[in-house]
């Protein structure tokens, strides 16, 4: 295995250097070797150190940072002692680099064919005929679309998706002898991620070459990784085979972090909840809505975006919302707090109709409801110290000043689980998942009947979001606040939520009870979503490949119909004439579980026994990746 | 979508023209009150004003007054001078050509120097030389250009006694003697005005240099040079373009200053000597060109960030 | 900083984990200090800002007094002790004239820039959070204002009005009024579209209690920032006017008709012209540096790595 060895980290350490001088570790002596053809992952939450180490091995810090010992060596020479040439020859030649927002790492200004080649030609590694015809054979392995042509576009002229796989061209077209990824995928849908891992990995096996997997994502790295290296705080906790990180985990770190990993969403996940608060009042209710964008004209919104929309909120439950990017979920949550009043329908709050908008609603609705927002980092004003931001619902809706609105804060701060002394800090001074449970406190400070919370632990690494979730399972039981929880990620729901809400393209396809809905039969949308959760178990990628229903659309971009069933262009039963034309029916099942479909009951069981039994021989069927970012 | 920004940039154009003229109008004919007491002085007697007033038209509301003199402007028929009583269409035509002159040869001298030394100085940042030349335009940039002026003057004229210290010109020299002349102007506005666009080049590179796509180039190893050239400077390009149609913009007042300072007769100096005097209709004529004159290059600034963008040229 | 540089034991990282102890996200920020060229400059700012107040009693002649019996002295050239910046073209103490100009070039220019912050700021958060109609309304004006140079406004207004202290405060505060309007409604725009104003949307929070909490604290630095390039336009504009002889009439000394009345002096080997420029071009450039000290971008601190 030795003479195999292409890289080899050996005590790397790298500092930043703050205002006084002071040095501060960032990275403390890690040491782990690449051999030829291996993937290697560096996993760790954020300031783990681990994509300052991946980037090490470009003899590349990120300015301010400095490397302070140790080596990294190819083929045994030392890269972080070259002169400069020799580094800039590494760079793009030797090692490849893939960032993770594909979209941010493209220049707008130049074609991508340029751009691809533009390393293999600049380090003498091709003409750059031989590398214009390279990167077409790349384009073809990668499976993107008009691969003979893609190269002639801008950037902004092709989707997200397809940027991260044209990223991964522009790696290897140099045919480097390390790949390092930086969390490429994280970034993406999960039926978009899918893809791209799938195309990753192929080409990896195909070029032979050797990469780093920087992720905080155990089932990701379960996927793709041959050796695991776990990282906290810029030391190595725990490495080896990925076999004996993922089933027989050793340092307790490492469990931590496998526990905190979101489990494949199965019926039975579902939080039963029996107490006092759990009645069957509905505490909020959406009736007949249709909203959209642009102003409304004859009773319809100009870019409709939500379309009859049912659902209800009971007291005290949890309603999750799930659906892809560009389904409408947080456009949901905004009619819901009045942000956005709706083009046609109602919104109850306690059987009461509320006004569209908020500005025409009373203040003891709008203390009611309370809106958390995605991102605390922006939501949070940064001039304000925490005990104002907390403080001021207080004063505002319920008259509290001076000493009763300051033990009130401390109060609130301990339900979050913050020190009370956090009330004198600004939002710049805490951490990520700190300042969520500010954000989070600011509406708990209202004292809200429901809770409307879009994405809340979408940004959080994987621990400090479980515990964001666990705090608010917490809250719902010790407070009886009602919430609506709108996530991308099925798990997180499915873990949390009593009542989950399939949204596809502004319209809700499934609903019910979240046992109910994550039991068959399925909606054919909710399958998808269900399927392309990544498992934690090694071969699951190539499994759920030849499943049939994956093949099928899979990363096509939501598009909002006029009519018809808007997953039609995406469904592998389809039934031609019928699902384009016809809105479909409710199938309304027990327990108030809803389908929304043209198949009856029995076809769906009968096709969901089918797919079981199919794994093999399919045809890929269905364009290709049509999935847009623009805008 | 690229053509329909552009045509609207154009109708923006025309509109802000326009609105440009009714300011001009209204500052020189209805805030002064009186352009015939003006004209006059104080020892106007009631029947000479009234008679100044009719010849005016200012016996008329200040709308009609308004679209007769607009009507006037556009068929050329720039009015008469109070000082003197020559046509100003004359008086303006025998100095427009060099202010034109003077204007355009700064640009030609100014534009590619300030892009060389911008983009040098962006990529070396934190070098000595790139400390020299931020903190030295900054200096520039922050003086009056009658300093700058009046140190070329010191230095160039009564130290060194190379150039003149006046520009006069008589329209009969040789070629030498109209370079000697003019060098002293030029040197000065092109100092000015490179400053500023130095600065502004560095600033719109560096801006750029800390894009993701610009960590990405030093990944793949692209060396220095073409990471400024090809990879900052088309991102930066909107913007560049934007600073030098501004400072060319600029170069309207950096001219006033210049052709007093210097005694060039230029456009400026006439309508400086026009406030002087308080000869109003001179004043009207030279704003509207000066004016007009700097709204067409912040249009042209315009249209030229909209063509560079790759995002409105290749839709998708 | 606690001691990081030893290797934590698993039961540390657990605890850590369990304490919310999260890593920082980055490594810390930054905090705002002055250079040394930020603190000289300050001192020279602040020492001309006391001159505009002390000046007059400290200037060795009145500004008035033609003691020097020739015109353009050299220093210590003079019967009546020694004029140490020499005398003008009418036989002036140089010296007391630029300190006694401070006033009216410094304390003019502050006045307008005030003036114009007090029109711009108040017009472009306005303009900002009302938007509709309102902002349409100021921003077109104020767009057609802004498409001229400022110096042809300036001469336009005074040649229709004549030149005054007053009216030169008034033009320049205007004149200036539209860029400070300009800035401010950009930065009100971005403030509004915060996450955090429209939390205080949802709360039902009334306009002025947003302005005050939330735009304000938020538009603070950049705006005082702002001020510093603002002044120095102004300074420059009052200068130039003056320059050309319309500014601030004579007897009353101004750095910059200062320099146009000394400029023939030039040929004669006389610094008279050039004092008060310097005096000008130290409070300007200073100004200018601190500004450009407290927005120092780490924008070059990517290009340093390139190779």
């Amino acid at each position: 295995m030795e003479k195999d060895k292409l890289f080899e980290v050996k005590d790397l350490r790298i500092s930043a250097y703050n205002d006084e001088g002071e040095e501060i570790p960032i990275v403390k002596g890690v040491s782990f070797d690449i051999h030829k053809g291996e993937v290697v992952a560096l996993i760790g939450e954020s300031g783990s150190g681990k994509t300052t180490i991946s980037l090490a091995t470009l003899a590349y810090t990120k300015p301010g940072l400095h490397f302070t010992g140790g080596e990294c060596q190819l083929f045994g020479k030392d890269v972080l002692s070259m002169p400069p040439l020799g580094q800039r020859d590494l760079r793009g030649g030797n090692v490849a680099y893939l960032a993770q927002s594909a979209a941010a790492t493209f220049n707008p200004a130049i074609t991508i064919n340029e751009q691809v080649t533009e390393a293999a030609v600049l380090h003498g590694r091709l003409t750059q005929a031989e590398a214009n015809k390279r990167a077409i054979e790349l384009y073809h392995a990668l499976e993107l679309p008009d691969a003979d042509r893609i190269g002639y576009r801008y950037p902004h002229q092709v989707s997200g998706g397809q940027l991260q796989r044209l990223m991964a061209a522009m790696a290897l077209c140099s045919k480097p002898d390390l790949m390092v990824l930086d969390e490429p995928t994280t970034a993406l849908d999960v039926t978009t991620q899918i893809e791209v891992l799938k195309a990753f990995k192929k080409v990896i096996r195909e070029q032979n070459s050797a990469a780093i997997y920087v992720t905080h994502d155990l089932a990701v790295v379960a996927q793709v990784a041959d050796h695991i290296v776990v990282l906290y705080s810029g030391e190595v906790m725990e490495q080896g085979s990925a076999d004996q990180i993922i089933n027989n985990p050793q340092h307790a770190y490492t469990k931590r972090l496998m526990a905190a990993a979101r489990p494949k969403p199965t019926a039975g996940m579902g939080v039963q909840v029996g107490d006092e608060h759990h009645r069957e009042a509905d505490n909020m209710r959406v009736e007949d809505m249709t909203a959209g964008y642009g102003g409304i004209v004859d009773g319809e919104p100009v870019v409709p975006i939500l379309r009859d929309i049912n659902i209800s909120v009971k007291n005290g439950h949890v309603v999750g919302v799930i659906g892809e990017s560009g389904c409408g979920k947080s456009t949901l949550a905004r009619v819901m707090a009045g942000m956005l009043p709706p083009a046609r329908g109602d919104i109850l709050l306690d059987d009461k109709k509320l006004k569209g908008s908020l500005l025409d609603r009373r203040l003891d609705e709008l203390q009611k409801v309370q809106f958390v927002f995605q991102m605390a980092d922006t939501a949070l004003n940064p001039k304000q110290l925490i005990g104002n931001i907390i403080g001021r619902p207080l004063e505002f809706y319920h008259g509290l000043t001076g000493k009763e609105k300051h033990a009130k804060v401390s109060e609130i701060l301990d339900m979050v689980e913050l020190p009370p002394a956090f009330a004198s800090r600004y939002p710049m001074e805490l951490s990520g998942g700190q300042k969520q449970r500010v954000n989070l406190a600011r509406s708990l400070a209202a004292n809200p009947e429901v809770m409307l919370c879009d994405e809340v632990t979408s940004a959080l690494d994987s621990i400090v979001g479980a515990n964001v979730i666990k705090l608010l399972t917490g809250l719902r039981d010790k407070t009886g606040v009602s919430f609506v929880f709108i996530s991308h990620d099925l798990s997180t729901v499915a873990s949390f939520a009593d009542e989950i809400v399939v949204l596809y393209a502004g319209r809700v396809v499934e609903q019910g009870p979240t046992d109910e809905v994550l039991e068959p039969p399925f909606h054919p949308y909710t399958r998808l979503l269900i399927s392309s959760v990544p498992e934690m178990r090694i071969g699951w990628l190539e499994d759920t490949m030849q499943k049939r229903e994956m093949a099928v659309g899979i990363a096509r971009g939501v598009e909002i119909t006029r009519q018809g069933c808007p997953f039609y262009n995406r469904c592998p039963l389809a039934i031609e004439g019928t699902c384009e034309v016809k809105i479909p029916a409710i199938l309304e099942l027990e327990k108030g579980h809803q389908i929304s479909c043209h198949l009856s009951l029995e076809q769906l069981l009968e096709t969901e026994a089918e797919t079981q039994k199919i794994l093999h021989g399919f045809e890929k069927v269905g364009d290709e990746d049509q999935f847009s970012t623009a805008h | 979508m690229m053509l329909r920004m552009v045509w609207q940039r154009m109708g923006i154009g025309l509109v802000t023209l326009w609105v440009v003229s009714v300011i001009v109008f209204v500052a020189t004919s209805i805030l002064p009150g009186d352009v015939a007491q003006i004209i006059l002085g104080q020892a106007a007697t009631p029947e000479t004003l009234a008679a100044m007033r009719a010849e005016l038209g200012l016996d008329q509301p200040g709308y009609i007054r308004y679209f007769s003199w607009l009507g006037n402007m556009m068929t050329g028929d720039l009015g008469t001078s109070k000082a003197g009583g020559a046509t100003i269409s004359s008086l303006i035509g025998g100095r427009i050509g060099n202010t034109m002159m003077m204007a355009g040869l700064v640009a030609i001298i100014s534009i590619p120097i300030s892009i060389a030394l911008g983009l040098w100085a962006a990529m070396h940042p934190g070098t000595i030389l790139d400390r020299i030349v931020t903190f030295g335009t900054l200096s520039l940039i922050s003086v009056p250009e009658f300093f700058i002026a009046t140190v070329a003057v010191l230095i160039l004229a009564v130290h060194l006694h190379w150039l003149p210290s006046t520009a006069y010109m008589t329209g009969d020299e040789t070629f030498g003697q109209l370079i000697k002349a003019l060098a002293m102007p030029l040197i000065t506005l092109v100092i000015v005005v490179s400053a500023q666009m130095i600065r502004m080049t560095r600033a719109g590179i560096l801006n750029v240099m800390s894009s993701p796509y610009i960590e990405m180039a030093i990944l793949k190893g692209v060396p220095r040079g073409r990471i400024i050239l090809r990879h900052a400077f088309f991102n930066a390009i909107g913007p560049i373009i934007n600073v030098i149609a501004l400072n060319l913009a600029y170069l309207v007042s950096g001219v006033v200053i210049v052709e007093t300072i210097f005694a060039y007769p230029g456009l400026a100096k006439l309508m400086i000597d026009g406030v002087q005097t308080r000869d109003l209709p001179l004043v009207q004529a030279c704003a509207m060109i000066f004016c007009g004159t700097y709204v067409v290059l912040i249009l042209i600034a315009d249209v030229g960030s909209i063509v560079s963008n790759p995002r409105l040229r290749s839709p998708k | 900083m606690t001691e990081q540089t030893a290797s934590k034991s698993e039961a540390e990282v657990i605890a850590d984990l369990d304490a919310f102890a999260e890593l920082p996200d980055a490594p810390p920020k930054r905090k705002f200090r002055l250079t040394w060229v930020g603190y000289t400059s300050c001192a020279v700012v602040v020492f001309w800002l006391a001159i505009c107040f002390i000046g007059p009693s400290i200037a060795p002649f009145h500004e008035m007094d033609m003691d020097g019996d020739d015109s353009f002295l050299d220093a210590y050239s003079g019967e009546y002790g020694s004029f140490h910046l020499g005398t003008d073209y009418l036989g002036r103490d140089t010296l007391s004239r630029v300190l006694y100009g401070a006033r009216n070039t410094i304390g003019i220019s502050l006045a307008a820039t005030l003036i114009a912050y007090l029109i711009g700021i108040t017009l472009g958060i306005l303009a900002a959070v009302k938007g509709g109609w309102i902002d349409m309304g100021i921003s077109r004006v104020n767009d057609a204002i802004l498409a001229l140079p400022t110096i042809m406004l300036g001469l336009i207004v005074i040649a229709a009005l004549g030149s005054s202290i007053p009216i030169l405060i008034g033009t320049a505060a205007v004149i200036y009024a539209t860029s400070v309007f300009r800035i401010s409604r950009a930065l009100g725009q971005d403030i509004m579209v915060q996450d955090y104003v429209e939390v205080a949307h949802t709360r039902g929070e009334g306009i002025w209690w947003i302005i005050r909490a939330e735009v304000l604290p938020n538009a603070a630095m950049p705006l005082a920032t702002d001020f510093g390039l603002r002044l120095v336009f102004v300074v420059l504009f009052i200068s130039s006017l003056s320059f050309l002889g319309l500014g601030v009439q004579p007897p009353a000394s101004d750095w910059g008709s200062m320099v146009r009345d000394n400029l023939q002096g030039l040929t004669y080997g006389s610094w008279a012209a050039i004092w008060p420029a310097l005096a000008i071009a130290s409070f300007t450039i200073a100004i200018n540096l601190i500004v450009d000290d407290i927005s120092a971008k780490s924008g070059g601190s990517l290009a340093k790595k390139m190779v």
